[in-house]
């Protein structure tokens, strides 16, 4: 709240019913009693986790894309990297490769897929829609040059819980608890740190925040570097939730991701936006 | 003395832009000449036009993606846009409720409108051009797929002698080829020529200057997309006659091509600065890169791979480019 009426704006966000989160909870909880009276299934906590583990993808690469928005950058090759690490993380396990190499190995590629993003970005100053247009492909090209049109669905049990799996005793998917913990992560860095300040600083005016002593390049770079990675794990994810790897994973994505971040009331040109409501909107998805 | 610095900056940048283009031409005939050296099918008559006939669809959408992209926006629809129209008038045709030019008309149409909705969103209402057409792109395949369902329009349902376009000539020209070389002609002669195509380049430079010159920027922007809309559905009606087959998905993916085709021509994404002609030669260099490499054998999952390095080299070089010679003129200036 502090990112937020320190950033402008200040009378409108004070009030409560003023704030795009308290819209977006409204929605969902009217989507949810709507829902309720189409289908007697809806409310069931079956359903419930199930339609929750389908979106989490989706809303775990919000999480990173929301800070990049409000660093007034963007990033579309996130689908292509989901599908790259699905790639690799198949063609490894497929070789003989133990997950507990493979899963690091595949986070390792998604990092220095957004290092290759962050450098074009911020080092060769070139616009990051087309640099991440150039990686949407070219990443996507890598993981059908990886697996080609085979899938790969031989994995342990163990790894298939982690997508499709309830944490014991509850309805509650691991995705959702892997989300949660980095919505609080990303939250307090945000709203709570001087990391947080400096993104918002970058996408109001990047110009007056390199003159105040932002590192305004490396904190691009750090920014597109966390979004390969969470790209990749989002990867991860859904190959262990489909219990398939393919090289067309995620296809589509990105354009529900960035939607997710908008919708959640994160001005494209960067500045504003918060990451309470980028999970928000991420509910509504259904 | 500010439009002064204007006319200095926009000169250099035309200058670029013209490299550009000579850059693209010169890159196509080296790399031309080393894949006929590996396929020597490649420089035959038939398969240089074949890419050039395919070419020329993306060509046609890429000067009216080129038009907005040069007004400081950005339309990510003109995927959907073209498949609504394809879909459109390959169904119409299939129940014979008009014949072969209505449908062309209807589909023309249809495109104009679409491109008017996203004029009315982005110029009008000044809502951020890649929101407002990332939402367009989804309601206008959401609506292609409302109709088409689970349909497809096959070619044998095509009226006889409609899908001909594809394949002919005029005076030794192919049909497709001549609608791209029109487009890209009356469009550069209409930017270059007329008050409205310097508005299109004054908006897209400096929006703050080209209001303060009293230039009604919301119509500019308006009327570039609905532009790029009627290319778009031209594009759409060149689709149905390419492949015949269509049902709700048809053109899906194509935005990458259409601006990756533009950028790789030298229009610079934030505005003000390009040709329509480097827009259309980019699309034909991304075409002629496809079928190099499946000529030389690479198998098809490597394209796309290369698709995006072109890309990321291309932009890349320009970047360079333009850097240097903003770097020479400072220079020239200060001696």
């Amino acid at each position: 709240m502090s990112a937020q009426t320190s950033v402008g704006r200040p009378g409108a966000m004070s009030r409560l019913f003023a704030r795009w989160e308290t819209v977006l909870v409204i929605a969902l909880v009217g989507l949810i009693v709507l829902g309720t009276r189409l289908s007697p299934f809806f409310l069931t906590p079956g359903n419930f986790a199930n339609l929750t583990a389908a979106l989490m993808e989706v809303a775990i690469m919000a999480l990173p894309m929301t800070l990049i928005i409000v660093a007034g950058e963007i990033d579309l090759s996130v689908e292509s990297m989901a599908g790259l690490a699905s790639s690799i993380l198949g063609f490894l396990w497929a070789a003989g490769v133990p997950l507990t190499i493979g899963i690091p190995l595949v986070l390792l590629v998604g990092a220095l897929g957004g290092l290759l993003n962050g450098l074009l970005v911020a080092r060769a100053r070139l616009p990051s829609l087309v640099v991440t247009l150039g990686t949407l492909a070219l990443f996507r090209g890598m993981a059908l040059i990886v697996l080609g049109p085979r899938g790969v669905s031989d994995f342990p049990a163990g790894f298939t819980q982690l997508g499709f799996g309830r944490v014991p005793g509850t309805a509650v998917p691991w995705s959702v608890v892997v989300f949660l913990t980095l919505a609080v992560v990303l939250g307090i860095v945000l709203h709570g740190t001087w990391i947080g300040r400096q993104i918002y600083a970058v996408g109001k005016n990047s110009g007056a925040a390199r003159f105040s002593g932002v590192m305004v390049g490396r904190l691009k770079v750090a920014l597109f570097v966390l979004t390969g990675l969470i790209a990749a794990l989002a990867g991860i994810i859904l190959t262990s939730r489909l219990s398939s790897a393919r090289a067309d994973a995620g296809q589509g994505m990105t354009l529900t991701v960035v939607t997710v971040a908008l919708l959640g009331g994160v001005n494209i040109f960067g500045g504003s936006g918060t990451i309470r409501a980028s999970s928000w909107r991420s509910s509504l998805s259904p | 003395m500010i439009v002064e610095r204007a006319r200095v900056r926009g000169q250099w940048l035309s200058a670029v832009a013209r490299q550009r283009e000579l850059s693209l031409v010169a890159i196509m005939l080296v790399l031309g000449g080393l894949v006929s050296l590996a396929a020597p099918q490649f420089l035959t008559l038939a398969n240089l036009t074949q890419v050039a006939v395919l070419a020329s669809i993306i060509a046609v959408a890429a000067v009216g993606e080129a038009i907005v992209i040069i007004t400081r926006n950005v339309d990510l629809s003109v995927e959907a846009t073209m498949g609504l129209v394809a879909y459109s008038v390959a169904r119409i045709l299939e129940l014979h409720a008009l014949d072969g030019p209505a449908a062309i008309a209807l589909g023309l149409g249809i495109g104009l409108a679409l491109g008017m909705i996203n004029g009315v969103i982005v110029g009008v209402l000044r809502v951020p051009a890649i929101v407002a057409t990332l939402g367009t792109l989804s309601v206008f395949r959401g609506v292609d797929y409302l109709i088409a369902g689970s349909h497809q329009v096959p070619l044998a349902a095509l009226p006889k002698g409609f899908t001909d376009a594809a394949r002919d000539s005029l005076i030794g020209i192919p049909i497709f080829v001549a609608v791209a070389i029109t487009a890209v002609a009356v469009g550069m002669i209409v930017l270059r020529w007329t008050r409205f195509g310097r508005q299109v380049y004054a908006v897209g430079s400096n929006p703050d200057a080209a209001a303060i010159l009293g230039i009604p920027s919301r119509l500019v922007v308006f009327a570039a997309f609905s532009i790029c809309g009627l290319l778009a559905g031209v594009a759409g009606v060149m689709w149905v006659m390419e492949f015949g087959t269509i049902n709700g998905t048809s053109a899906s993916g194509v935005v990458l091509a259409v601006v990756a085709a533009v950028v790789v021509g030298g229009v610079n994404i934030f505005g003000g600065s390009g040709t329509l002609a480097g827009a259309a030669l980019g699309a034909l260099f991304l075409g002629f890169i496809a079928n190099a490499l499946i000529l030389v054998g690479l198998s098809q999952f490597w394209l796309q791979a290369i698709y995006g390095a072109v890309i990321l080299i291309a932009v890349s070089a320009d970047a360079f480019i333009l850097r240097r010679l903003q770097r020479a003129a400072m220079e020239r200036r200060i001696r």
